[in-house]
């Protein structure tokens, strides 16, 4: 793909998103077509089979990712997506939070919590410790009461709970 | 004359002291939901209806649409003091609010903003208290064909009447609808699009969907964009307001006009973004001080916060009345029916009065208290969007994730918000619209049922859309607003032509 030679080539050029959007897109439109035809398309003895409503939809988001596919070639001077320095900044928030989503079933949502707003802080924020601590700890400390003692709402604990007896 | 006496009883129901309190809390919540970037109205109440499963049914709803007005309320907070939008039906309201705060005006804005909003949403409650059981009682006669004609008229103008290229629209639309069919097909109890995954049984949930979409990919928005705050001192105090208030009975034209555009905009499910910039350009447009526009005209924040109330109240009107919502968060509101084991759709005026009565009561009163909260407090909310964002950030994502969490008890729900959050985030940037992919994952599943329902009784024709009056005039609507780009391109073509 040529599009970054009318392009500062400071970022990925909006264009390419586009096209990788609308691509996957219909991929996700296939995989509905797919699995409606496992479990059925036709007219069954309880009338429209399960595949047959989904089928129709998946045919749906094939054809009009193909417009939109059409659609982001034939732009020219498309500006760019954005400049790889946002990007940063975007995954600076996606990486650690996936880290944090997946980390959180083991050591339970508190622990997790309070070490994802530390790392913020610190790390983005360049906050001093003792403002970090107080924040990292306290808003956890806060959604404990809210949730587990005034709605009754449990959420996942990990060993360091566990250790407490809480 | 029965909806007084009921409207009545439902403000015997809100006046309980619980539910004041429910209401109170639920403004105070709103107004910071829509004060902080990354958290809205919808993904806002998405995260607190989990908290209301133990509450009874009126009550939840009065906290989760008192979160609603409050967060309405909150997004003009920010557009005026920081030049940032909280929610985007705000947008409109920096054009005139922050050149107004600029000039040291600023008291004198938010009195505006705040009062058109509530004159707003009390004109979208009074429209809903005199017709909402009116439809709700022809929508009585509903069969599935007439039933599913209703959902395709209302997906299909966000198709045509949306400002996003309409295959954009289509495909996000769909997308939700794919979502929805995930898990066991309601009608033959079959498992359907799963792929052997054990996760995706019950498929997608639509709460999970919102807090991903609108508040992980809000938060992703906002980091690329590097907010850095710099706000306007209030200076709000009685004497302001009370001089405000003397001047805008002037402004009744300007206020009118955008309740009108701002109720047809939240019944037609466009919603209250586009209804805010619809009334401020055409304010513009017929002001006589128009030229002035953009530099801190008054006129120009409350046709803008008007228009955006009203939309915003309206929507509720057919998530009532046909159980179809008007905007995400009328569609989160609906959700929340379902899981409250309420059937949304004309049925509730009959069986559950108390609760729609209660609703539409606590709408009133909830603006009014509102008004009062925000009005009062503006310093302590302008406080809290003086907090960095390095600060809001970690602790809003650690809020979404324990509100994705809590919805079924699973953590794999987080790891799906998550992914929501980076596909909102791309969506978003490539301009796909979001506000379709939740309704069609919220409806997709009554949709599918109606549509299926009518193809049996017809054994399969589609001629039963078309099979009387009633449905065939909601069909042909439909179409119409499916096609209006194209319908209103010949219509303009014609008369250049015969000019």
């Amino acid at each position: 793909m040529n599009d970054t030679t009318h392009q500062s080539g400071d970022g990925p050029s909006h264009r390419t998103v586009e096209i990788g959007l609308a691509a996957f897109m219909a991929l996700l439109g296939a995989i509905t077509v797919a699995g409606s035809l496992q479990v059925g398309i036709g007219w069954g003895a309880e009338g429209p089979r399960s595949g047959f409503f989904p089928f129709y939809i998946g045919i749906a988001i094939i054809l009009s990712s193909a417009v939109n596919m059409v659609h982001a070639f034939a732009t020219k001077a498309a500006p760019r997506f954005a400049e790889w320095s946002q990007l940063r900044q975007v995954m600076a928030v996606v990486i650690p939070t996936t880290v944090y989503v997946f980390v959180l079933p083991y050591t339970g949502i508190y622990l997790a919590s309070v070490v994802m707003i530390g790392v913020f802080m610190l790390w983005l924020g360049k906050y001093k410790l003792p403002l970090t601590a107080a924040v990292s700890l306290g808003v956890p400390l806060a959604l404990y009461f809210m949730f587990e003692k005034w709605f009754l709402v449990p959420l996942p604990k990990g060993p360091i709970e566990d250790f407490l007896g809480l | 004359m029965e909806e007084i006496v009921n409207l009545f009883h439902g403000f015997a129901v809100v006046i309980q002291p619980f539910n004041l309190m429910v209401m109170v809390v639920g403004i105070l919540l709103g107004v910071i939901i829509g004060v902080l970037p990354g958290l809205g109205g919808a993904n806002g109440v998405a995260i607190l209806l989990p908290l209301t499963f133990s509450m009874s049914p009126t009550s939840a709803i009065i906290m989760l649409s008192c979160i609603y007005w409050g967060a309405l309320f909150g997004g003009a907070i920010t557009s005026i003091l920081f030049n940032i939008p909280g929610e985007p039906w705000s947008v409109a309201t920096t054009f005139d609010g922050h050149p107004m705060a600029q000039q040291g005006k600023a008291g004198e804005a938010l009195t505006a903003a705040f009062t058109s909003s509530f004159v707003g949403a009390l004109f979208a409650v009074i429209v809903i208290t005199l017709v909402a059981p009116l439809v709700a009682r022809f929508a009585l006669q509903f069969g599935p064909a007439e039933k599913f004609a209703v959902f395709f008229l209302a997906f299909c103008s966000f198709i045509g009447m949306g400002k996003e290229p309409p295959f954009k629209t289509i495909v996000s639309m769909m997308i939700g609808f794919a979502l929805a069919a995930v898990g066991l097909d309601s009608v033959t109890g079959q498992l359907r699009l799963t792929f052997g995954f054990s996760e995706m049984l019950n498929g997608f949930d639509f709460l999970i969907a919102v807090i991903g979409l609108f508040g992980i990919g809000e938060i992703l928005l906002t980091m690329e964009e590097g907010l850095s705050f710099k706000g306007r001192a209030t200076g709000i105090n009685p004497k302001i307001v009370w001089q405000t208030w003397k001047e805008l009975p002037r402004y009744w034209m300007v206020s009118l006009r955008s309740c009108l555009i701002g109720c047809w905009m939240g019944i037609s499910p466009a919603g209250a973004t586009p209804a805010s910039f619809m009334s401020y350009g055409i304010a513009k447009r017929i002001s006589k001080r128009g030229h002035n526009f953009g530099k801190g005209e008054i006129e120009g924040v409350i046709a803008p916060e008007t228009a955006a109330h009203a939309a915003g109240t309206a929507a509720l009107l057919p998530m009532l009345s046909l159980g179809v919502p008007g905007s995400p968060t009328a569609a989160v509101l609906l959700g929340g029916l379902l899981i409250w084991g309420l059937q949304p759709g004309p049925l509730l005026f009959v069986e559950q009065k108390e609760f729609v009565w209660g609703l539409i009561a606590s709408m009133y009163l909830g603006n009014l208290v509102g008004l009062i909260v925000v009005l009062t407090c503006v310093p302590l909310f302008a406080a809290i969007l003086r907090i960095p964002f390095s600060i809001i950030a970690p602790v809003i994502l650690v809020v979404c994730a324990i509100g994705a969490f809590t919805v079924h008890n699973s953590t794999f729900d987080v790891i799906m918000m998550l992914v929501f959050g980076i596909a909102g985030y791309a969506l978003k940037k490539c301009n796909y619209p979001l506000a379709p992919m939740v309704l069609a994952i919220v409806l997709g599943d009554k949709a599918e049922e109606a549509f299926r329902q009518s193809l049996l009784g017809s054994q399969g024709s589609l001629g039963i859309f078309f099979s009387n009056g009633l449905v065939g005039s909601i069909m042909v609507l439909g179409l119409v607003a499916l096609f209006w780009p194209m319908i209103s391109d010949g219509f303009a073509r014609l008369r250049t032509k015969s000019a």
